[in-house]
């Protein structure tokens, strides 16, 4: 375990209520439990006030980051999330994207630069859709948020980060999205070198962090790279040697902050195993990947199946096993109604042989 | 075990790995001609080289990437050498650059 | 007898305030630490021919002593005026003149964070290395002998990153050095400079530097060193390009040596603030050619590394040069 001690000197304000909350467009595919249970803990367990806008739209950041939406558009869809928020009476606005996050940040920062983009982007906005906003007094991500919270949720813990049958602190990957602090160093909690937002929450909820070699390296999600299939080839080796780095960690879990880092080294390890046989976890299985909040969610007492984990490719009840959550088995693929969700085929990353698996790949 | 075709598949990394290249031919090729080591990437050898001008041959590459413990391809690189001797009479270290080609033939002929 | 204050009792300061007593003029050394000497008190050997610092140090001592200089210790200079000096408690020191010999400060190696300095086992600078080689126990943080150490050099230095866009000149001579002292403290260790150019710019050096090559085979890779990161075993893996093959390269290390280089003192710019400095930060003299000791300000003077970095030879030949454009001065 290393020293992370330099964390301290990258701070940045965080609004303690009133937020105004953007969500990903991506997060509610892959961890579709994710962004609810966000909202949840902050009203329900936290006592905060988060406006849920079914008004916003995406950023189009994915669009922009492949060349697709120009500058001055993404500009002006910015300014209209903006000008929601000001519409609505909030200040503090908080991305659940890291994508997203960089965007604002990158375009908050760019205005700074260049007033005159934004008097631009100003006259744009009200040309398309007669709005006018604010710019908000505080940026931030929602792991920002979640960190903010941490010794607050651990004081409302129902379990810790912590293996119930040694006592043992969880050995914990975190991974940090590249657009949070990579760009802008100051606008992450301990920069970008010794990112503190995970790790922090993991120290305050009782694991222990995993610092491995490749710590720092991009999950290889990249938007064009992975969008043409015949760059995948690339962007899934920088999962695999993330992967590799790790492993003689032995890590319990992994938790990334950004949608498209957690659903890559989930869904790549499945591909992975499925390409080389190769499987990282214990037991031939794969490493379970969670979402920050989904982590919060399993401390705070959250049942697994309503923070959506049955829709991870790598099977989380080890996970939850070792840290010793009660969860129904037979309730793993019941909607929130009840009714079958329907289940996937089994997989060589959570365990089978792959002569027993389906008949697809003949 | 029949894999399902994704229409990739995982990239090699391109990186040089000290940790995992066996450095033993290496060592023995600087034992033999430390001078090798006194090279300073000036690219002399390589601007007058014979081949070179007319072949992907690049002869200062070759023996840093040997150094490096990176044989693979090497062997046959070197004979595309001949041996003119150029390199040698502008080399500003000194270098027996043909002795160089030839020790590296020799060494990594017999992997 | 007139009086010169000398601020600083390095090489520089010490040098000139003897040169100054020879010439019938009277020194006084403010100094702010408890013992004169400076950055030379600490380190080991001195490029190119291995003498050791201590020699040189003790020599100079010697003569100070001998020649009865006046010396103040622990005493932190505020501002400084062409006929005086001001202390950080407020004394005000009369003078003729003033001579800044105030040097540099080290690079903090923390600053660059992807080398993990202070965080991770393992990772030194070569302050460190000096120092270890004068304890005379040069090692892992285990206690335990490196088989592969990597030097990276221009770490402080040359970096926009940092601000610190200038060359501190010495660090390149110094990592061949240090790998020649490591190679011969652990013969079967293999050792890789890391370097963006090789600035080989004294007497001796480029000799010194196919020495380093040929006979201790060390391994010279021109890119810098990205990002270190500490592995399993308290090893440390560093990445880098090998620019010379266009590949990334990467391995771990047992011990990873940053080469910090020299920076601006903070003060240099509180000082008097008629006093012009480079973009560096370092003061700037009156000219580089035959002024090259002189401040813009009439009655302060320069020597040693205050005004950019410089090895030991320069600054004490440097020194000598600044005691004679003041006893010109004083003269009129």
């Amino acid at each position: 375990m290393i020293r992370r001690n330099s964390w301290k000197e990258y701070q940045k304000q965080i609004a303690d209520d009133r937020y105004y909350y953007a969500r990903s467009c991506i997060r509610q595919n892959f961890f579709p439990g994710s962004e609810k249970a966000f909202i949840d803990i902050l009203q329900n367990d936290l006592g905060r006030d988060l406006l849920d806008d079914p008004k916003h739209s995406s950023c189009t950041g994915i669009g922009y980051h492949s060349d697709i939406v120009p500058l001055e558009t993404i500009m002006t869809v910015v300014a209209r999330q903006f000008a929601l928020m000001t519409e609505a009476g909030y200040e503090h606005f908080v991305a659940s994207c890291i994508t997203s996050f960089g965007v604002y940040t990158e375009i908050l920062a760019t205005w700074e630069e260049f007033p005159e983009m934004e008097e631009k982007t100003r006259e744009n906005l009200f040309k398309a859709t007669g709005r006018e906003f604010r710019k908000p007094t505080s940026l931030a991500h929602t792991s920002d948020i979640m960190f903010h919270f941490r010794e607050e949720i651990a004081r409302k813990a129902k379990h810790k980060l912590v293996n119930s049958l040694t006592g043992e602190p969880l050995h914990v990957v975190e991974h940090i999205g590249c657009h949070y602090a990579k760009i802008f160093p100051k606008s992450g909690i301990g920069g970008s070198e010794f990112p503190y937002v995970l790790a922090g929450m993991i120290e305050s909820w009782g694991g222990q962090c995993v610092d491995y070699p490749e710590r720092r390296h991009c999950c290889g999600f990249g938007f064009r790279n992975y969008l043409v299939q015949a760059n995948r080839g690339y962007s899934i080796a920088n999962s695999h040697k993330k992967l590799e780095s790790m492993v003689p960690y032995k890590p319990d879990f992994i938790v990334a902050n950004c949608p498209g880092c957690a659903m890559f080294l989930d869904k790549w390890q499945y591909a992975i195993a499925e390409m080389e046989g190769t499987t990282y976890g214990e037991n031939g299985h794969g490493i379970p990947v969670l979402t920050y909040e989904e982590m919060a969610g399993l401390v705070l007492g959250y049942d697994p199946w309503a923070l959506g984990m049955q829709m991870h490719q790598v099977d989380v009840e080890p996970l939850l096993d070792k840290m010793g959550i009660d969860y129904d088995p037979a309730a793993k693929y019941l909607g929130r109604n009840g009714k079958y969700i329907g289940q996937p085929d089994s997989a060589v990353v959570n365990g089978c042989p792959p002569e027993t698996l389906y008949g697809m790949r003949e | 075990m029949a894999a399902i075709n994704f229409g990739y598949s995982i990239s090699k990394p391109r990186a040089i790995d000290i940790d995992r290249n066996n450095l033993r031919k290496s060592d023995e090729i600087l034992h033999e001609m430390p001078e090798l080591q006194t090279c300073i990437g000036c690219g002399s050898c390589t601007a007058v080289c014979t081949a070179g001008n007319l072949t992907e041959f690049n002869f200062r590459k070759v023996h840093t990437l040997v150094r490096r413990g990176e044989y693979q391809g090497a062997y046959e690189e070197m004979n595309k050498c001949m041996l003119c001797g150029k390199c040698r009479l502008v080399c500003p270290r000194g270098i027996n650059t043909r002795a160089v080609v030839m020790l590296i033939k020799h060494k990594l002929g017999d992997l | 007898m007139k009086k010169t204050i000398i601020i600083g009792g390095g090489a520089a300061g010490m040098q000139t305030a003897l040169r100054l007593s020879e010439l019938g003029i009277e020194p006084l050394i403010v100094e702010k630490e408890a013992n004169l000497g400076g950055k030379l008190r600490g380190w080991h050997a001195l490029f190119p021919s291995f003498t050791p610092a201590e020699e040189v140090l003790a020599e100079l001592q010697r003569r100070i002593e001998e020649k009865k200089i006046e010396v103040r210790t622990r005493a932190e200079v505020r501002s400084i005026a062409p006929r005086s000096v001001t202390l950080a408690d407020g004394t005000t020191l009369p003078c003729d003149a003033v001579v800044l010999a105030s040097g540099f400060t080290l690079f903090d190696a923390a600053i660059k964070e992807e080398y993990g300095y202070g965080l991770y086992d393992n990772v030194f600078t070569s302050v460190d290395i000096e120092r270890m080689l004068n304890e005379k126990r040069v090692a892992r943080a285990d206690g335990s002998a490196p088989r592969r150490i990597a030097l990276l050099h221009c770490v402080g230095s040359r970096d926009e990153k940092v601000c610190q866009q200038h060359c501190s000149r010495v660090c390149c001579i110094t990592g061949v050095k240090q790998a020649m002292e490591l190679k011969q403290l652990f013969p079967e260790a293999d050792i890789f400079n890391f370097y963006m150019d090789i600035r080989m710019f004294g007497p001796g050096y480029e000799e010194m530097y196919r020495e380093a090559q040929q006979k201790y085979n060390v391994h010279f890779v021109r890119g810098r060193i990205s990002e270190a990161a500490p592995t399993i075993d308290g090893r440390v893996q560093i990445k880098a390009e090998d620019t010379l093959t266009g590949r990334p390269l990467r391995m771990s290390v047992d011990m990873l040596v940053l080469l910090v280089g020299m920076r601006a003192n903070d003060d240099n710019a509180t000082l008097n603030e008629e006093l012009r400095r480079a973009p560096s930060g370092f003061m700037a003299p009156r000219d580089h050619f035959l002024h090259h000791v002189e401040s813009n300000v009439e009655g302060i003077f320069y020597a040693g590394t205050v005004t950019s970095p410089k090895n030991i030879g320069e600054t004490l030949d440097e020194a000598a040069a600044t005691a004679d454009a003041v006893a010109e001065y004083l003269k009129n």
